[in-house]
């Protein structure tokens, strides 16, 4: 296939993936801030969010204060901003334009009508009115669009490319997720706080990043113990069975990169391979010995690099 | 001026052929048209069958997509008619094909002092770089759209006539398919009550027909549509055809040139090219022969395509048979070349270019439709009838500075066809754009895109000047 239509599937999979895991990000944190809790503590949560989106600087350019309306509104309609939502659905939109061709009809319908959809909500007041509500409404499109791809697609090239899209940018969102709490707290893993307190903290923040992947009810029925970051961690990192976990997420990178393989691609299939075996034989306690951050940091950068190998190799080069 | 109706005969008269769709129209409700036409339009909006409005701008900042607006009423062509104008068609187009043919190599239409050489050479579509050059099948429009409008005749009955050829990237064929589905879509039960001539194998015809001209020796040919990108008015068609076809869609950055053949640029390597639907006009096919600073083609394709080793549909150069200049010969045209007399009436023609001829525009500007001899798309005309005072001596001037540049012909009143509008359904003008496709053999499918002009008295049916779109029926027997 044209490695523009292969160019423009990767993006529009990567970017409907993208939204749906800011939607899943900020409903967390819109949840945790009606919870009795200081105004600091509330500041840290929308801080993180802006920091692990690597949108910090962004945000106070254009605003002074971490104001929650104001983060909402940057993350989901600001057009300005290249990572909100209101850009995800649009660039997910335009790239399935691009090739509608290639898409069956119910995909590219999907994308289209997700994108009219969404400018009526923000049109409407909807999402204001009842911010929960929008952010479920953006993951069941993504759910909707992933769906249909399976349902409809043939399991070409093109499916493949879908695919490797969706998972490459789900592993690199997860990741960044996890990661929140050291950008919110800007300490390491064992806060060096009063360990009461933290313990009860540790219960709110991590089932907050268990919900905010669909993870809460897993992490009872894997683990059937109370609320431990350290399982948490394993659950989201090397769990395979674990749909938005790292490992789960590479093994479907390997697995559909091995099928559009090509002459030139020998180096990012090794790579990507690396990768998913570092974390199907990692072990959660030699994890945590590094410290979490600095694993999480050099996960970014080598799934950035598969990302980089794949335009390379088979895409437009960035 | 009287004008034909294609519905009702005098004193509202239902003609035979609509009389099953009228007594259908006269059972419905009042306001099941209202809601049929909001689905449509909800419906078109979801599937994305849009144009985009060249410098225009959406409240979110990306370029106007507008609906082509559709009409729920049907034009109704009945089996007789259709036989007479299917053959006309494809008399003319084969004519055509020749004419371009002799234009690049023998000349001797010229020769013969049928069509005057300064016609051809002073023409800016024709293209020397096309000189002796062998197309596959000797063929060059593929893909030929032919307007055609029906006139009152003084007797009250109708003629058909030829209004322009469209010999090169004619448009508006996807438009002929999905408004079908819609039609069947919304109305199925009038599906059940007519025997209508199907239409939708056309992308099927159109592959058989490319596949048809691949350079000789290429028994699997790759077939591609080449598409100016997604920001073109009329993408939707290109990705349309595309996916219909099964063919990649690509764009000028996907291909190169290697050791004289054309390649596209694929996630296995690269991959040949043999047939290339092109939906990009001459002047932007390649940057090396043609405008230098296109991006839409691929630098070297000209000479691929000399070489024989890529066949370009529609070839370059056909522009020269389909300039309203050329369009007043294509009658003698049919005769010279087929030695048959022409089934389908050219409208009569003044050329201004002659002395005679521009005496008598100018002094019939008030009367006359005055087009200039490149214009499309309803661009660079004047109404005489519908004309202010002050419009119609603007175009004197422009006559007499540049007469070369324009011709005349009468006001035809075209055909109307009922249509629903704001205030209920009206008479509305109508066109016809049938589509030929010449390969192995010239093909067609029954119809064509019929366009309307949706407002009250226009005649300009063209979407980028508010004309509309309706099914087009043709009736078996």
């Amino acid at each position: 296939m044209l490695s523009r239509t292969a160019d423009h599937l990767y993006w529009m999979a990567r970017y409907t993936e993208r939204a749906e895991n800011t939607a899943r990000m900020l409903d967390i944190n819109y949840q945790m801030s009606l919870l009795p809790q200081s105004t600091e503590a509330a500041e840290q949560g929308w801080r993180g969010m802006l920091s692990i989106s690597e949108l910090t600087g962004d945000y106070h350019r254009r605003f002074a204060a971490i104001q929650p309306r104001e983060v909402m509104d940057f993350m989901v309609r600001d057009e300005a901003n290249p990572s909100s939502i209101h850009s995800c659905l649009r660039a997910a939109r335009e790239n399935a334009r691009a090739v509608r061709g290639t898409l069956t009809t119910e995909v590219w319908e999907t994308a289209n009508t997700t994108w009219l959809e969404f400018k009526r909500l923000i049109a409407t007041g909807n999402f204001h009115r009842d911010p929960s509500d929008f952010f479920e409404w953006v993951k069941f499109r993504s759910h909707l669009s992933r769906g249909v791809t399976l349902g409809t697609m043939l399991q070409d090239e093109s499916f493949h490319f879908l695919r490797i899209g969706t998972f490459l940018e789900r592993a690199d969102n997860t990741a960044r997720l996890l990661d929140v709490k050291y950008h919110a707290a800007e300490s390491e893993f064992f806060g060096a706080r009063e360990q009461r307190e933290q313990l009860e903290v540790d219960f709110y923040h991590w089932s907050a990043i268990l919900r905010s992947v669909s993870g809460f009810e897993v992490y009872r029925k894997v683990y059937r113990n109370v609320i431990r970051p350290e399982k948490v961690a394993e659950l989201l990192i090397l769990r395979p069975d674990m749909p938005r976990s790292l490992a789960a997420c590479m093994n479907e990178v390997v697995a559909s990169l091995g099928m559009v393989a090509n002459e030139q691609s020998v180096e990012t299939l090794r790579r990507a391979g690396r990768l998913r075996s570092d974390l199907q034989f990692g072990r959660i306690d030699e994890i945590l010995a590094t410290g979490l951050h600095a694993f999480l940091t050099q996960f970014l950068d080598r799934v950035g690099d598969v990302g980089v190998g794949i335009s390379r190799d088979f895409l437009v080069p960035v | 001026m009287t004008t034909y109706d294609e519905m009702h005969a005098a004193g509202r008269k239902v003609r035979e052929h609509y009389a099953a769709y009228d007594r259908w129209l006269a059972e419905q409700p009042g306001d099941v048209m209202k809601s049929r036409r909001d689905e449509a339009e909800m419906i078109f909006r979801r599937v994305g069958i849009t144009f985009a409005v060249y410098g225009a701008k959406d409240e979110d900042g990306s370029g106007t997509e507008r609906l082509i607006p559709f009409d729920l009423i049907p034009r109704i062509i009945p089996a007789h008619e259709w036989r007479e104008m299917e053959k006309g068609l494809k008399q003319r187009v084969t004519a055509l094909n020749r004419f371009v043919h002799d234009v690049y190599h023998e000349q001797a239409i010229l020769k013969a002092g049928i069509v005057p050489g300064e016609q051809v050479f002073k023409n800016a579509q024709f293209r020397p770089e096309m000189m002796g050059v062998a197309v596959a099948g000797d063929i060059y429009s593929h893909i030929a759209g032919i307007d055609i409008v029906r006139a009152a005749n003084p007797d009250g009955s109708g003629s058909y006539y030829v209004l322009e050829d469209n010999l090169r990237v004619p448009s508006g064929v996807s438009y002929m398919l999905e408004n079908r589905k819609m039609m069947m879509r919304l109305f199925p039960e009038l599906f059940a009550g007519h025997r209508i001539a199907p239409v939708a194998h056309y992308p099927d015809l159109l592959l058989e027909t490319l596949r048809a001209v691949a350079p000789s020796g290429v028994n699997e040919p790759t077939v591609v549509v080449l598409t100016p990108g997604m920001y073109n008015s009329a993408y939707f068609e290109h990705a349309f055809l595309a996916q219909q076809m099964g063919v990649e869609l690509v764009e000028g950055q996907d291909l190169f040139v290697k050791d004289n053949y054309l390649y596209m640029r694929t996630t296995q390597g690269p991959r040949r090219v043999d047939v290339i639907y092109r939906r990009v006009d001459d002047d932007f096919l390649d940057p090396e022969a043609f405008r230098p600073d296109s991006t839409l083609g691929c630098a070297g394709l000209l000479g691929v395509y000399r070489a024989g080793n890529v066949t370009l549909c529609n070839a370059i150069g056909t522009g020269v048979a389909d300039d309203k200049s050329i369009y007043p010969y294509v009658p003698k045209m049919i005769e010279f070349y087929l030695g048959e007399k022409p089934i389908l009436q050219n409208v009569p023609t003044w050329l201004c270019r002659d002395d005679d001829d521009l005496k008598y525009v100018l002094d019939h500007l008030g009367e006359l439709v005055v087009k200039e001899v490149h214009g499309a798309g309803g661009y660079g005309m004047l109404v005489g009838p519908a004309a202010s005072q002050a419009e119609i001596e603007a175009f004197r001037g422009a006559l007499k500075a540049n007469p070369s540049n324009y011709i005349a012909q009468p006001t035809l009143a075209l055909s109307s066809c009922p249509t629903f509008v704001d205030s209920g359904i009206a008479p509305r003008h109508i066109d016809l754009r049938p589509f030929v496709l010449s390969g192995k053999t010239v093909q067609m499918v029954p119809g064509g895109l019929t366009r309307v002009a949706l407002k009250e008295g226009s005649l300009v049916v063209n979407s980028s000047q508010g004309g509309g779109t309706k099914d087009t029926w043709v009736l078996e027997a």
